[in-house]
């Protein structure tokens, strides 16, 4: 009697757990008390952070914090660095990177980047953008044509390049260079896009240009951006996390940090007061 | 009193830079004089057709072609053995190895090209010789196999050192971006360092030819001095450098007919490793400024 009137009590929890799920979203990329040092320099000290799809999210904080650091451990780029090392878990999609079985190129074919300065291949704009394509050893000309063309219209870049297919991509302006960039990480289709503060080198109208382009693409993707200017951070990102000496100091929604920060330190760098 | 003291440590540089062109020039100038006073009594289509080279016989042919046949054929060799191995050395230090190992590496390897090219001769002749007698029987004592090998072995640092460090220079940026597409390492050094540093290699590898090209002592003591025309590396020949040589350290007559020979032979590898030595200038010119 005792255990009939039990069941029903038990369904009832684990209906709630499943609402409870859907209405959050599981993250796209969940980091638990991730810590790295260069050498006996510790430059992440243990941050635990989630980041929900197709949202932008924004990590600022003054040169040295370790934002730059910590945005590449999301597609294993610091694995080069000889003095690396690192200790927590990083889930993208519930699977640990960082685990011995991973494969690192496929880890990068789903994590794309962009760079801060940039940095097309000096190949044709049209080997630029299919260049992903084919070390994945793809070899049908008329699908590499067609991703080429739409990567290419979806940085708007297309009509200022399309009778330039084979020039070189270093001929390009900055801006445009950018562009071409994002097309090639968006070619092999990534569902992440993490970029290390893409417009530091760019002129105003260039960087309106990206940021325009930012807007657009968390409709497909999920966005992490490293950046210096506060104002591009307020402008494009949904979420906005602020570093400072290797700690997660504030993370929260972007309207919560620019106007009412729960950190002092948090207000004062946005308020330019130090950084 | 201090304007003086400038003005003679300037001119004095000048001076310094007049005579080191001075020389050039006055090289440049008894070189073709004797030659022009070769030519005047050797066609210059025979120079350049006929297949013998026989000045210090009673039956005189003049022919270059067996000469530049030795000469280049040991070059070849030179290069298709060392091209392979000193590039491979180039990729892997730069793209694989620790850095600790690539900075003891180099400069060992450097080394190699510090080995005075006497030691290198007879090295060929005593060592690398019988060795490939033990492999190819018929392996005349004098032949152009081994002291091409050896040879290669001497240039192997132009090629590596010089192509590692084009290889270097490539902007860890490109690096960044082909490993951020997924490429792997292997991809990312053959599809896109390799090219982007593809100018600094050939430079490498043209200064390589050049300096085989005009490597004497090896050719001398380990390919024999028997001017033929042929392409089989087992026999003994004679290139250019090593014809000088021999001549140079003959009883041959200032003045006479053999003697000006030489002036002929020298003057043609003085024109191949000029238009090497231009070509590399030219390319390094022309594409330098690519990533900057």
């Amino acid at each position: 009697m005792e255990i009939s009137m039990e069941k029903p009590i038990d369904e009832v929890i684990v209906l709630d757990n499943i609402i409870d799920l859907s209405l959050k979203k599981t993250p796209k990329i969940a980091v638990s008390n991730v810590k790295v040092w260069y050498d006996d320099f510790q430059a992440i000290k243990g941050i635990d952070m989630e980041i929900k799809p197709n949202t932008v999210t924004a990590f600022i904080g003054p040169s040295g914090c370790g934002k730059s650091t910590f945005l590449r451990l999301f597609n294993r780029m610091n694995d080069y660095v000889d003095s690396f090392k690192m200790e927590g878990k990083i889930k993208i999609d519930s699977k640990n990177i960082y685990k011995k079985k991973i494969n690192v190129e496929e880890l990068r074919k789903e994590v794309g980047m962009v760079f801060q300065k940039p940095n097309p291949f000096p190949k044709s704009i049209f080997e630029n953008v299919a260049y992903g394509l084919k070390i994945q050893g793809i070899k049908d000309k008329k699908f590499i044509k067609e991703r080429v063309e739409s990567s290419l219209k979806q940085v708007a870049l297309w009509n200022e390049v399309k009778d330039n297919l084979n020039k070189s991509g270093l001929a390009l302006s900055g801006g445009q260079q950018q562009r071409l960039c994002i097309a090639r990480t968006l070619a092999v289709e990534p569902s992440i896009i993490l970029m290390d503060e893409p417009t530091s080198a760019l002129d105003p109208i260039s960087t309106a240009k990206i940021e325009e382009l930012i807007f657009e693409l968390k409709k497909k993707y999920t966005i992490v951006i490293v950046t210096h200017n506060m104002q591009q951070a307020s402008r494009i990102s949904d979420y906005t996390a602020f570093f400072y000496l290797g700690a997660l100091i504030e993370f929260d929604k972007t309207k919560t940090i620019f106007t009412n920060p729960s950190k002092e330190q948090t207000e004062n760098y946005i308020t330019g007061r130090f950084g | 009193m201090r304007k003086i003291k400038e003005l003679v440590i300037e001119k004095s540089l000048l001076t310094s830079a007049l005579i080191t062109i001075a020389v050039t020039i006055g090289i440049i100038l008894v070189l073709s004089i004797e030659t022009f006073r070769f030519f005047s009594e050797v066609s210059i289509i025979d120079f350049f057709t006929d297949t013998q080279w026989t000045p210090l016989f009673t039956e005189k042919h003049f022919g270059i072609l067996p000469l530049l046949s030795g000469t280049l054929l040991t070059s070849f060799i030179a290069i298709a053995f060392a091209l392979p191995v000193g590039l491979s050395i180039s990729i892997y230090l730069s793209e694989y190895a620790p850095k600790s190992f690539r900075k003891t590496i180099k400069p060992l390897l450097e080394l190699l090209a510090s080995v005075p090219t006497v030691v290198y001769g007879f090295f060929a002749l005593v060592v690398v010789t019988p060795f490939l007698q033990g492999i190819f029987p018929n392996l005349s004592g004098f032949n152009s196999l081994s002291a091409g090998i050896v040879m290669g072995i001497m240039i192997i640092p132009y090629i590596s050192s010089i192509s590692e460090d084009a290889l270097h220079a490539v902007p860890k940026e490109l690096r960044e971006a082909a490993f951020g597409m997924g490429a792997t390492k292997l991809q990312t050094a053959f599809k896109v360092i390799v090219p982007a540093a593809s100018s600094g290699i050939i430079v490498s590898i043209i200064l390589a030819i050049s300096r085989a090209i005009g490597e004497t002592m090896i050719v001398a003591i380990a390919a024999g001095q028997q001017p033929r025309l042929t392409l089989d590396p087992t026999v003994p020949i004679e290139t250019i450098t090593a014809y000088i040589v021999q001549v140079s350290l003959g009883d041959v007559q200032h003045g006479s007919m053999e003697y000006r020979t030489i002036f002929a032979a020298g003057i043609t590898l003085f024109v191949f490793t000029f238009l090497l030595n231009s070509l590399s200038y030219w390319i390094r010119k022309k594409y330098q400024e690519k990533y900057e």
